[in-house]
């Protein structure tokens, strides 16, 4: 590590989040093919229409099993606070960079712990209506009611998901610095008292 | 396939209009409940015709045999004992394909020409395009596509477009032994079943009717009945239609969610160009270190 810098994810952290990533680019690209016929093309990716509608749910699992890793990982650390609510509620400052004028953020802000619980419950909720439309070997014992709501919320679920995902990467390429704390696993001591000032004393014990 | 491209009024997962400049009859099959013996020689002309032979079930001591559509059945009799009018009647419905004129299966498929509905009503599976994903159980009202054990694709009742495209009836209309399955233009049929309707309601049959459901633009199978005010009888729905859920999610559901997505994607981009990058203001970073 470079002198002036902080570890924020260590090697396997960060190895777990770019499967996960690899897995939901698979995932977005197989699943958008088949849900608007004007990018039903994107099943060539895939090697054609019926190999994509058999690849994309075990991708899904292994990105499921990915991801639990992920929330396993940073669980505790996302806990919402009152803080963060209020973080939140300033969402406008946040998009101005108005930093400021925002309440202190520990390791993660706001944004990045609702970003983080809604993509445990679309993770959740895309397993279960996945393994309910998993044809051949699911839905054939699924009353079509069932198959009917699942399919429906499995396509809300990943819309839900693609959108936080936009945003998550968009993040990421505004707030400099980022990029690298996930590639290569550490940020600049002043980006860190910047970004997340709270954490920046927790790791360092209050020095400077 | 049998029919020309030119005949095809609409093809699944295709968001502009199918080559339509040339008008054609639409066709139809009216099965006259009151006239089946239960005899299932269409059964047998269907498989003969199709080529296909299912499995030779186990009997289950009803007379339904197989017992229900398979991918290799793609019609099958129906018996239901009743009591409508206080007396033991039993009823004895072909059940297969209504070829709707909204089709759920066409609606639901993800699969561009997987299936298609040709200009004279006809809904056809093209399953050379199927990839096997089952969107088309969930879009019919009527619980007939069947996905196929053997190589995940589904099959379901052609009206024999094959036989229609060059001028002959279906298998299981020319195998009727008592005229009870009938076939021409849908017009053709209409005016037959109202004079069957007629003779029912002489006989005593004050509820017969025809079974054309409007909830899904009208069928191209349609059913003379005994009791048209409970279609249940015969294991039908009263007023089937695409069910909301997919209507939702392959109506508006589809335009709308890859809108928002694609306003995401170019909003950030936008924001970007106004607030600039979110990074640490230079000089602070011998203060920190």
């Amino acid at each position: 590590m470079k002198p002036g810098t902080v570890e924020r994810y260590n090697v396997s952290e960060r190895r777990n989040h770019w499967f996960t990533a690899l897995c939901f680019i698979l995932l977005a690209l197989s699943g958008l093919a088949l849900f608007h016929p004007s990018l039903f093309w994107l099943t060539n990716l895939f090697g054609g229409g019926p190999w994509t509608r058999i690849l994309h749910p075990f991708i899904g699992v292994v990105m499921f099993l990915s991801f639990a890793g992920l929330a396993v990982r940073f669980w505790h650390h996302n806990a919402m606070t009152d803080n963060d609510k209020k973080w939140l509620s300033q969402w406008r400052d946040v998009m101005q960079n108005r930093d400021d004028k925002l309440p202190e953020v520990g390791r993660y802000n706001g944004g990045q712990k609702l970003l983080f619980w809604v993509m445990v419950a679309c993770m959740a909720l895309l397993l279960l209506t996945g393994i309910v439309i998993w044809q051949p070997y699911f839905t054939p014992s699924s009353p079509v009611t069932l198959a009917r709501i699942a399919v429906l919320l499995h396509a809300l679920a990943a819309f839900v998901l693609i959108l936080g995902i936009i945003v998550h990467v968009y993040a990421a390429i505004w707030v400099k610095g980022s990029v690298g704390a996930m590639t290569r696993g550490y940020v600049a001591k002043v980006w860190a008292k910047k970004h997340h000032p709270a954490w920046y004393r927790e790791v360092t014990g209050g020095r400077q | 396939m049998p029919l020309q491209s030119l005949d095809i009024a609409r093809r699944s997962a295709t968001t502009t209009p199918a080559p339509s400049v040339r008008q054609s009859l639409e066709v139809a099959k009216l099965i006259d409940i009151s006239k089946c013996i239960g005899c299932k020689a269409c059964q047998a002309a269907c498989m003969e015709w199709n080529d296909l032979r299912d499995i030779v079930d186990e009997t289950h001591g009803v007379y339904d045999n197989p017992r229900d559509l398979s991918d290799k059945s793609w019609t099958v009799m129906r018996f239901y004992e009743v009591e409508p009018q206080g007396k033991l009647e039993w009823l004895i419905r072909k059940d297969g394909c209504m070829h709707c004129a909204d089709p759920g299966c066409l609606k639901a498929c993800p699969s561009p020409g997987a299936i298609v509905q040709y200009a004279n009503g006809i809904v056809d599976f093209h399953e050379e395009n199927c990839i096997g994903c089952g969107y088309c159980v969930t879009g019919c009202p009527f619980n007939i596509p069947r996905i196929s054990k053997q190589d995940s694709k589904a099959y379901k009742c052609t009206l024999c477009s094959d036989r229609v495209s060059v001028g002959l009836e279906p298998a299981c209309v020319k195998s009727c032994p008592t005229g009870a399955i009938v076939f021409g233009s849908k017009e053709d049929m209409v005016h037959h079943a109202e004079e069957r309707i007629a003779d029912l309601k002489g006989r005593g049959y004050q509820n017969a009717g025809l079974y054309d459901p409007p909830g899904v633009g009208g069928t191209h199978v349609m059913y003379v009945m005994q009791h048209a005010d409970q279609p249940w009888l015969y294991g039908l729905p009263k007023d089937p239609k695409i069910s909301p859920l997919v209507s939702l999610w392959k109506g508006v559901g589809k335009p709308l969610a890859l809108l928002a997505l694609g306003l995401a994607a170019v909003g950030s981009f936008f924001h970007y160009l106004k607030v600039g990058p979110n990074e640490v203001e230079e000089g602070k970073e011998e203060k920190a270190s």
